[in-house]
């Protein structure tokens, strides 16, 4: 019985949860000083007060922040994100032509870190206190405490400038190729650094997170049962640490998979990524307010879609938990 | 023998090779040839691209290619043909006559008439473009036949010859736009023009492609078959690429000063930083003349000796600028360097500031005021700190502000600000782009680019007002002479330098700066040596 309670009281706490973080984002959002008005008439290098009030009437910023709170809350229920202050286009538009270009950034990152940091994790822990556990963690923690963007230009400086293997930047060569394999393999190369640079963050926190783990679950009395046994220690590194010690990195994946949407602003600057980072970027600078909110309100719509996931996943891996939540 | 026969070889060899080189040289210069993919770099992505409903920079550089004027300009502003072909002023500067070009067609392929000129000057402009509406309001425009356009004006208005640019007064399509929301055609993202250049496509966050109009006007123009506006974010990333030779074309702010130096010592690359006279910008420290101490004239003159602005060209804009004597570029006919001059002088600086009875304090200070900075990047950071320091240097403690573009814009708009640090473009003629910042008038609380530090000047105001309209040039210089004189004997703005936008390109790109509007005219003469 409980997968239907458990829907319905999902679905109404993620109903709860997506109204609040948009007015929460609608009024963080206004807190910050600047006038979107302003702003485009300064790109525009103008001062025309007809023009500034132009702007906020096409827009209704002109009228009280409650009543555009309310008119934006009722737009958003029913899938109406407004139109960009800047270019007067549907902010779904800009962002779903966004989305592809983010997902596969992202989708690839964490694939990658999800295949490495658990491997080396395991492998730390299994070699652990000798000198290749020390590199390990050595090098985790220098990619989980460099800034991300420093890493990307690290990267840019040895594999496109000194060997040239690589582009800098971007998704598709400058001279368009012809045949979907070659230009598959175009975008392959382009995501190569953007993804690497993403992925090592999180392969650093998978690395320390699966060691620690796995260290910990080797102590425990059903691990030395398997060893008395007389199983090689492959078989109860994998069999017997390995699973146990998943549930942490399954809970932190399913957190990774949140921020598919909203984390990559910083590798989609370096690498001119054309994704919704970037988007999001520019539109804060703007005051774009409708844009920003969009992108808030779909990073949200993925963190709670993901939490849900998560939930599941872990009731299927360990059902003594959430049995009466 | 031999080592002296080799020696004697080699010299003959060099000569040689270089007499084919001048042949090659002198052969390539004329030969024009067709082909070829320019990329260029363009930052940030605009937010569209027909002028006029946006006039953000990097709107400028690819839709000046697809929409035209009715003339361009040469490096000293001089009027050039366009779509007009000749043009004619009355001697009581209120008619202009233009004679149209007969074989120009739109993009898509219908015939360019009067009537669109019409409509883009009386109609589009005057509701759409913030900057270029309060010239066209004055004027009457009317069309005799279909390629005769008259402009009627009730008053002469100095600056009339100079907006008949693409970025003043671009022509647009009437048979598109009439009877439409302007700002929300769909056409918008997919304009129609007369220009050398067509719209393809426009990849969001990636780039803008142009094609060659194979049915441009001017016989075997354009030279290029495509352009690539390529969206890079990171002007590390944009160094490189130029660097690389996968972009041919940079400029304005889009490469860091710092890198433009090492650039410009490639043997691949070209830098030049003609090609700006158009907009001529120069860089100030604005004081808030509403507030104290900045209301007294002594204060605002101590600041100027207390600034070495030969430091500031030189260490922080990297040889990248000219120090600015005063609100009226050097590249404008309307310039005079007979204006009272501010050296860096420490001690005339104290003695303004001890005549005011500004005594340091125990610490040395004389008094405390905030500088809010210009956030556009690193270089402008330096600036506001060497600000900072040089007037530390005469007791006058200066507190660091920041904020974002948007805060930025929002305090100084709201004349909320001791000092700023800014630059703005002074436009083809100093009523468009000079008075704003000083006459009485334009003191407009809440909007950017007015008046904000509130200066306010009677005689300034008469002096702009009667220049604007005096028909007869000798006249308006001496007005504009008088007014330089009078806004620097009052440091009505702390002027800095005059910043040059320098445009990098590759050293086979030819042509793209060939006139006052430089990166930003219409490349139909731009092509590739092979």
């Amino acid at each position: 019985m409980w997968p239907l309670g458990f829907a319905v009281r999902w679905l109404v706490k993620a109903v709860m949860v997506v109204l609040a973080i948009t007015v929460l984002n609608f009024v963080l959002v206004r807190l910050s000083p600047g006038d979107p008005a302003v702003v485009m008439a300064g790109e525009a290098g103008a001062g025309d007060a007809q023009f500034l009030e132009q702007v906020r009437k096409d827009f209704q910023l002109d009228q009280p922040l409650a009543i555009q709170l309310l008119t934006y809350v009722k737009k958003v229920v029913t899938l109406d994100l407004g139109r960009s202050y800047r270019s007067r286009r549907a902010v779904a538009d800009m962002l779903f032509e966004r989305l592809p270009a983010t997902l596969l950034l992202t989708g690839a990152a964490y694939l990658f870190a999800l295949i490495i940091g658990p491997l080396l994790g395991a492998l730390a822990a299994m070699r652990a206190h000798t000198v290749m556990d020390s590199a390990l963690m050595v090098a985790a923690l220098v990619f989980y405490a460099t800034p991300i963007f420093w890493v990307g230009l690290i990267l840019i400086l040895f594999f496109s400038v000194n060997l040239g293997w690589l582009p800098a930047f971007g998704m598709y060569s400058m001279i368009q190729v012809k045949g979907v394999w070659a230009q598959t393999a175009d975008v392959l190369k382009h995501l190569a650094l953007p993804a690497v640079t993403l992925g090592l963050f999180y392969v650093a926190v998978y690395v320390r997170l699966t060691r620690a783990s796995m260290l910990e679950t080797a102590n425990l009395e059903y691990v030395k049962t398997a060893r008395a046994k007389g199983l090689p220690e492959w078989r109860v590194a994998t069999a017997h640490i390995l699973r146990t010690a998943l549930i942490p990195i399954i809970t932190f994946a399913g957190l990774q998979a949140g921020h598919l949407v909203g984390g990559a602003i910083v590798v989609e600057t370096v690498f001119a990524w054309p994704g919704i980072g970037r988007l999001a970027f520019d539109a804060l600078f703007q005051r774009d307010y409708n844009v920003l909110l969009g992108v808030f309100l779909l990073s949200a719509l993925m963190v709670v879609f993901f939490n849900m996931l998560t939930d599941i996943a872990v009731r299927i891996a360990d059902p003594r938990v959430g049995g009466r939540a | 023998m031999k080592l002296k026969f080799t020696w004697i070889g080699r010299l003959v060899g060099r000569f040689l090779s270089i007499c084919a080189l001048a042949i090659i040289g002198v052969s390539g210069a004329s030969a024009q040839q067709r082909g070829g993919t320019l990329n260029s770099t363009l930052w940030p992505e605009p937010p569209g691209i027909v002028i006029g409903i946006h006039l953000n920079a990097p709107t400028l550089l690819p839709s000046t290619k697809i929409f035209e004027g009715l003339l361009t300009y040469d490096f000293q502003l001089n009027p050039q043909p366009m779509l007009a072909e000749t043009w004619k002023v009355s001697d009581d500067g209120l008619t202009y006559t233009f004679n149209l070009r007969h074989n120009v067609k739109w993009h898509d392929g219908k015939p360019f008439t009067s009537k669109d000129v019409v409509f883009s000057l009386s109609k589009f402009i005057p509701e759409v473009h913030p900057r270029s509406k309060p010239t066209f309001q004055r004027a009457e425009v009317t069309a005799p036949d279909d390629f005769t356009v008259v402009i009627k004006l009730k008053e002469p208005y100095g600056p009339m010859i100079r907006s008949f640019d693409a970025i003043s007064a671009p022509i647009v399509p009437a048979h598109i736009y009439e009877g439409t929301n302007f700002k929300d055609n769909p056409a918008n993202r997919h304009p129609t023009g007369t220009g050398p250049f067509k719209f393809d496509e426009w990849k969001s966050g990636q780039y803008i492609h142009l094609v060659r109009n194979n049915d441009y006007y001017l016989q075997g123009k354009p030279y290029l078959d495509d352009i690539y506006y390529r969206f890079i974010p990171d002007s590390a990333s944009r160094a490189l690429a130029l660097e690389q030779g996968e972009v041919q074309l940079a400029t304005q702010n889009d490469i860091e000063l710092v890198d433009v130096a090492r650039l410009a010592k490639l043997s691949t690359l070209d830098v030049t930083t003609k090609g700006w006279e158009w907009g001529a910008p120069i860089s100030w420290l604005e004081m808030n003349l509403r507030r104290k101490p900045f209301n007294d004239v002594r204060f605002r003159k101590a600041v100027m000796y207390a600034l070495d602005r030969n430091f500031i060209r030189n260490s922080i804009f990297f040889g990248v600028a000219s120090p600015a004597t005063g609100p009226i570029h050097s590249s404008s006919p309307f310039y005079t360097s007979d204006v009272q001059a501010y050296p860096h002088d420490v001690a005339k600086a104290k003695a303004l500031l001890d005549e005011m009875g500004l005594k340091p304090d125990g610490d040395g200070v004389r008094v405390k005021i905030g500088l809010l900075g210009l956030p556009y990047g690193e270089l402008w950071d330096r600036l506001s700190q060497y600000i900072k320091q040089a007037l530390g240097q005469v007791g006058v403690e200066v507190t660091i502000q920041t904020a974002d573009v948007a805060g930025w814009g929002n305090r100084i708009a709201n004349w909320d600000v001791d000092m700023s640090t800014t630059y703005l473009t002074t436009l083809s003629d100093p009523a468009l782009g000079v008075a704003r910042s000083y006459i009485t008038e334009n003191q407009k609380k809440g909007v950017l680019f007015t008046n904000t530090a509130g200066y306010s000047n009677p005689e300034v105001d008469k002096l702009f007002a009667d220049a604007a309209k005096e028909p007869d040039q000798g006249k308006r210089k001496a007005m504009y002479a008088k007014v330089q004189k009078t806004l620097v004997d009052d440091v009505a703005l702390g002027w800095l330098v005059e910043l040059q936008w320098p445009t990098i390109t590759s050293k086979k790109l030819k042509n793209v700066v060939r006139n006052g509007l430089g990166p930003n005219d219409n490349f139909s003469d731009v092509y590739f040596e092979k």
